[in-house]
């Protein structure tokens, strides 16, 4: 599944859309949401090739990528379920959702599962606060997450 | 003595001319608007607390701790972000505040060590200092939470501990002690310029890194050490504070390394040296440094470093350790010999230009006055001899134009065969912050240098040229100027000669000076040279600095003299941010030249010939001068090689490996009889010398250097020589012995010599430099406080004079058999030789001195990253291995010189400036062949070397 990538091929790719997007004005972020759209996660080959292009320091880069969550280290599962642990959906039980989705699942947060199906992620609030607890599968919200939502979230996930 | 404390303001100064009135604490306090409250208030003499602010870096306001309370707003703003304003009443002590305060520093503390009793910044920590200031008595929160203190709590690791970084030489970073003030990032960012730091993650998780989470040495750090200097705790400490302890007191004195000439701090613990600091008050490099004079002093106490004077009758024979009166009689008698079997002329000197002004003034002395010929000359021979031909021909003087202020007001800024990121590294940082705000950057190099493309400060155009054409394409720069009318005709017209401008201009813009002929020769882009012209000549304030990459050519005068007169035809020249600068390589190569180095001038630059200078100098030193100039360095060996010059006295400079053609030098020293070499080491000259004199360090005595914006620095004894006497003493004890009749006994009286019988240096004197802190030349009744800028208002000479700038070819030419361009250049971690920062921890940087090769010529000759290839001129060859970079251009290799086993310099060959002899060390026609390990000529000097470093009752170290 996870399959390797040479670092040549992703210092080509990563020129390559680095090329595209330099024009924006502050390249940075998009170019860094292009290479985890591109690869699934934001590969550490790539920040010198950015760093290059954008006359920046390696350590610029660095620091953006390590300050957002959203930026992946290594590939995510083939679903991303992110379950809100912010305030609102605390106090209507959130944590309670989270860990009947980690049993369910067998993973915990900022883990993937096994057979790579699903990566689980809390998430700092996603403005659903109204419809608390909240929860995102593959970027698609679901509000009011109960014990009916929880198992269709884990239906889907098991397909 | 004690320490010199620096008072830390918090803010950088505001540079506004309007003044604001407000109140604190009940003080009235006037200040430049655009003040911070903070600053104001420190100038009041009210100490805010504060941890992320210090003056070196801009306003942050993360640290929370600088809070204040202004009458009339919500609030408790902090004082380092917020400005003042007129009439403006803050309270910087109320309930409120100490409440805030104590609170925060409970935070602080909470996730902090508390080994104060054992932590290095124990007595310079202010953290400590702002704990006391706040009166924290207790941290109610306890240690035992989350924390990044504790490796191991409960016998389970601690993820958010991180161990030690310990792999730069010369500090730590300790992860534990950190409180993410983030004054070393912004250091690195704002004040060095490399943005080799960040601060990764983000809440409780944040921390600095270096480069992507990686230690120190791997990362982008240059090691400048400015984060060091900014750091509040002890997680950024230099080791030797570590290894031995809180300094507690210190001197001011002058850095040794280049001509920047950086002020420092010389802190000490009884005669040890803890540590080196930049000093803010340094006009040359105002609070800032580099790896060289911050940290890599330790040649100092190095074990090879020789202490006793030395003799032996022929260079086969092993050293034997003499008293210092040995040493000088035996010299004595030598050179008398010498000049009574061979004549008058078969001795002569070299001054240093590592040595103070005082040495080289008492050097040329010696040969003046005590050898009675002229035969002294300088290591500026082979560096910046065209800069002050060429200089000295159009505008009057032989030195730079500009104070390093001034290029704070540059809107743009040309650098020509210069690398100063590498080379010049306090000055690059200051040219960085002004480029990050808008200048913009022309560089002419053969290579992508740092200088190129460093981070933010990216050139606007970089003119890669072909090695030997800095002469067309800066004349084709003319040619677009002219031939466009972007010359400053009013500025001409008033300060020029206009006739000589017509003919000047009618030259360049002949065809054969246009950038599309000019293309041909130089491989630049037709276009480029266009873009770079106009930019350069309607681009604002535009600012010349150049470096070897001028000089060190056949041409090299000529360079220098177009690089003049492109600045006359614009009008960049007499005021701020404008000028033409020379980068000067050592720490006094300005003064060396300043101080009479030269075999047909006397001090101030006044030629031997005339009658009414030569009278100043009889008069004092009560003898007759040779009105004839003496012999150049190549001279001198060429006369040695001849057979009709037998003995010389080298200060202070490694002849044999800076000198080119190393093969002929070796030939002209070991033709002589009587070889003196005075140095700290027993550097590659000492194999061919007779009498080795040891020398001290810029530790040890007292003086002044002369850095390459003429600025006189004091350099100021710290500790006593460990060989025994200072460099001049040593001189001084030499003329004695030869008869001369010197009772010096302060370098201040020979400074006070010099300031009686040179014009540009009357004002000087060490009470003047106590008082001042430092004063750029010419000082004199016309410029009591010197002269930071020079032709302001018309030049020195007069009108500016237009010199016709004819290209011509090197004969240096590739062909089958030698098909390469090699040139040469530096790094930032090593100086010159080598000499003494091979004798130091950058080695770590810069172990042995590479080859780098354009990828397509590596192929073309089977040649891979890391191999040995062998390297070979007409001149000689050597080995070293390759490096394969695309920053060289197909056609040219590249290579350092800072390790002797390489010999770059057996390489390179005699061709020289046509005016000034300066050598043509920047091209050579060169093959390179893969190879299995080092020539012949590399293995015999190898042994040469060993045998001639024996030192009779010593055993030869163990290699």
């Amino acid at each position: 599944m996870n399959m390797q990538l040479a670092r040549t091929e992703i210092e080509a790719r990563t020129a390559a859309l680095v090329a595209d997007l330099k024009h924006l004005e502050g390249p940075l972020l998009p170019i860094l949401h292009g290479i985890q759209d591109e690869f699934g996660f934001v590969p550490g080959e790539a920040l010198p090739v950015i760093a290059e292009a954008l006359n920046i320091s390696n350590a610029e880069v660095h620091g953006v990528v390590s300050f957002y969550h959203d930026y992946r280290k290594e590939p995510a599962g083939r679903h991303v379920l992110k379950i809100c642990q912010a305030e609102a959906c605390q106090s209507m039980g959130s944590d309670v959702v989270a860990s009947r989705l980690k049993a369910a699942l067998g993973i915990g947060f900022h883990e993937t599962s096994r057979d790579g199906s699903v990566t689980m992620e809390p998430v700092y609030c996603l403005g659903l606060c109204a419809c608390a607890p909240s929860a995102m599968l593959d970027g698609e919200l679901i509000g009011r997450v109960d014990e009916d939502a929880i198992d269709e979230i884990v239906e889907a996930l098991r397909k | 003595m004690g320490l010199i404390h620096e008072i830390d303001y918090g803010t950088p100064a505001s540079k506004s001319e309007k003044m604001v009135t407000l109140t604190v604490d009940g003080f009235e306090v006037s200040v430049p608007e655009g003040t911070s409250i903070m600053r104001a208030s420190m100038d009041a003499g009210i100490a805010i607390p504060k941890l992320c602010a210090t003056d070196m870096v801009d306003a942050f306001g993360s640290c929370r701790l600088c809070l204040v309370e202004i009458e009339g707003r919500a609030g408790t703003p902090s004082s380092c972000t917020t400005p003042v304003a007129q009439g403006m009443v803050v309270k910087t002590q109320t309930d409120r505040l100490k409440t805030i305060r104590k609170g925060v520093m409970e935070l602080y503390i909470s996730d902090h060590p508390l080994d104060c009793l054992t932590c290095a910044a124990n007595g310079d920590c202010e953290l400590q200092d702002m704990a006391g200031a706040v009166g924290l008595r207790d941290v109610r929160y306890g240690y035992d939470g989350e924390n990044h203190v504790k490796a191991k709590s409960d016998g389970v690791a601690n993820f958010n501990w991180m161990p030690k970084d310990e792999t730069n030489p010369y500090f730590t970073y300790d992860p534990s002690k950190c409180i993410v003030c983030s004054r070393c990032v912004r250091a690195c960012e704002e004040v060095q310029g490399t943005f080799a730091l960040t601060i990764e993650g983000r809440g409780f998780g944040s921390r600095v890194s270096p480069g992507m989470h990686q230690h120190f040495l791997d990362s982008e750090c240059v090691s400048c050490g400015a984060c060091v200097q900014a750091c509040p705790t002890a997680t950024l400490t230099e080791k030797s504070v570590i290894e031995i302890g809180q300094p507690e007191h210190s001197v001011v004195t002058t850095c040794a390394y280049c001509g920047v000439g950086c002020s420092f701090k010389a802190e000490m613990r009884g005669d040890e040296l803890v540590r080196m600091v930049p000093f803010k008050d340094g006009k040359a490099n105002r609070g800032h440094s580099c790896v060289k004079g911050r940290f890599a002093y330790g040649y100092a106490t190095h074990k090879e470093r020789i202490l006793n004077p030395m003799i032996r009758e022929k260079i086969t024979d092993p050293w034997r350790e003499v008293s210092w009166s040995e040493a000088f009689a035996h010299m004595a008698n030598e050179f008398r010999r010498i000049q009574y079997q061979y004549g008058r002329g078969a001795v002569g000197g070299i001054t240093s230009s590592r040595c103070t002004n005082e040495e080289t003034y008492l050097v040329q002395k010696l040969v003046r006055a005590g050898f009675g010929n002229n035969n002294v000359d300088t290591c500026a021979r082979v560096c910046h001899s065209p800069t002050g031909y060429g200089l000295g021909q159009t505008y009057g003087t032989s030195a730079g134009t500009q104070d390093f202020d001034s290029v704070e007001d540059s809107d743009v800024i040309m650098v020509i065969g210069a690398n100063p990121s590498a080379a010049h590294p306090v000055f690059a940082s200051r040219m960085k912050k002004r480029i990050r705000k808008g200048a913009k950057l022309i560089v002419l190099d053969p290579r992508v240098t740092e200088t190129v493309d460093s981070v933010h400060a990216k050139a606007t155009c970089h003119l890669p040229l072909k090695p030997g054409t800095n002469v067309a394409v800066v004349t084709s720069l003319a040619h677009v100027i002219v031939t466009e009318g972007l010359f400053n005709e009013q500025f001409i017209r008033e300060r020029c000669d206009w006739s000589e401008f017509e003919d000047w201009a009618a030259f360049v813009a002949e065809d054969r000076n246009s950038p599309e002929e000019v293309e041909k020769l130089s491989n630049v882009p037709a276009e480029l040279i266009r873009q770079a012209a106009r930019l350069y000549a309607t681009g604002g304030n535009a600012a010349i600095y150049y470096g070897l990459g001028v000089t060190e050519h056949s041409q090299g005068s000529t360079t220098v003299m177009a690089i003049a007169n492109l600045a006359m035809a614009t009008g960049n020249i007499g005021r701020r941010g404008v000028g033409v600068n020379p980068l000067r390589g050592q720490n006094n190569v300005q003064g060396s030249c300043d101080m009479g180095s030269f075999p047909h001038e006397l001090p101030g630059y006044r030629h031997i010939s005339g009658d009414e200078t030569r009278d100043i100098f009889e008069k004092l030193w009560g003898v007759k001068l040779d009105n004839e100039p003496g012999l150049r360095i190549p001279n001198m060996l060429d006369a040695a090689v001849e057979g009709t010059f037998k003995g010389l006295y080298v200060q202070g400079e490694d002849i044999l490996q800076s000198d080119p053609d190393t093969k002929h030098v070796s030939a002209g020293l070991a033709a002589m009889e009587c070889v003196v070499v005075h140095d700290l080491f027993l550097n590659e000259t000492a194999n061919y010398a007779h009498i080795f004199l040891p020398g001290s360090t810029f530790l040890e005595k007292d003086g002044t250097f002369t850095n390459a914006e003429r600025r006189i620095n004091r350099v100021r004894k710290v500790m006593s020589p460990k060989n025994g006497l200072a460099d001049w003493e040593v001189t001084q004890e030499m003329a004695r012995a030869m008869g001369l009749n010197w009772g010096y006994t302060h370098p201040s009286q020979i400074m006070d010599e010099i300031a009686a019988t040179t014009p540009s240096f009357a004002g000087v004197s060490y009470e003047y430099l106590e008082k001042m802190g430092s004063v750029q030349w010419p000082c004199n009744e016309k410029a009591p406080e010197g002269t930071p800028i020079m032709h302001v208002g018309g030049f020195v000479r007069g009108k500016g004079k237009f010199i016709r700038t004819e290209y011509v070819a090197t004969d240096e030419k590739t062909g089958p058999r030698f098909p390469l361009l090699l040139t040469t250049g530096r790094i930032l971690s090593q100086y010159n030789v080598g000499a003494q920062t091979r004798r130091t921890e950058n080695v770590v940087w810069h172990a042995e001195d590479r080859l780098e090769i354009h990828p397509h010529d590596a192929e073309q000759r089977g040649i891979r990253d890391g191999d040995w290839i062998k390297l070979a001129s007409r001149a000689g060859e050597t080995t070293l291995r390759a490096l394969i970079t695309d920053r060289v251009s197909p056609g040219v290799v590249y290579t350092t010189f800072h390790h002797p086993d390489t010999q770059a310099n057996v390489i390179t060959t005699d061709f020289s400036d046509w005016a000034t002899n300066c050598p043509e060390y920047k091209v050579t026609a060169v093959q390179v062949a893969p190879s299995n390990g080092p020539t012949a000529w590399q293995q015999e000097y190898d042994e040469l070397s060993r045998a001639s470093r024996r030192i009779s009752g010593q055993l030869e170290a163990a290699e």
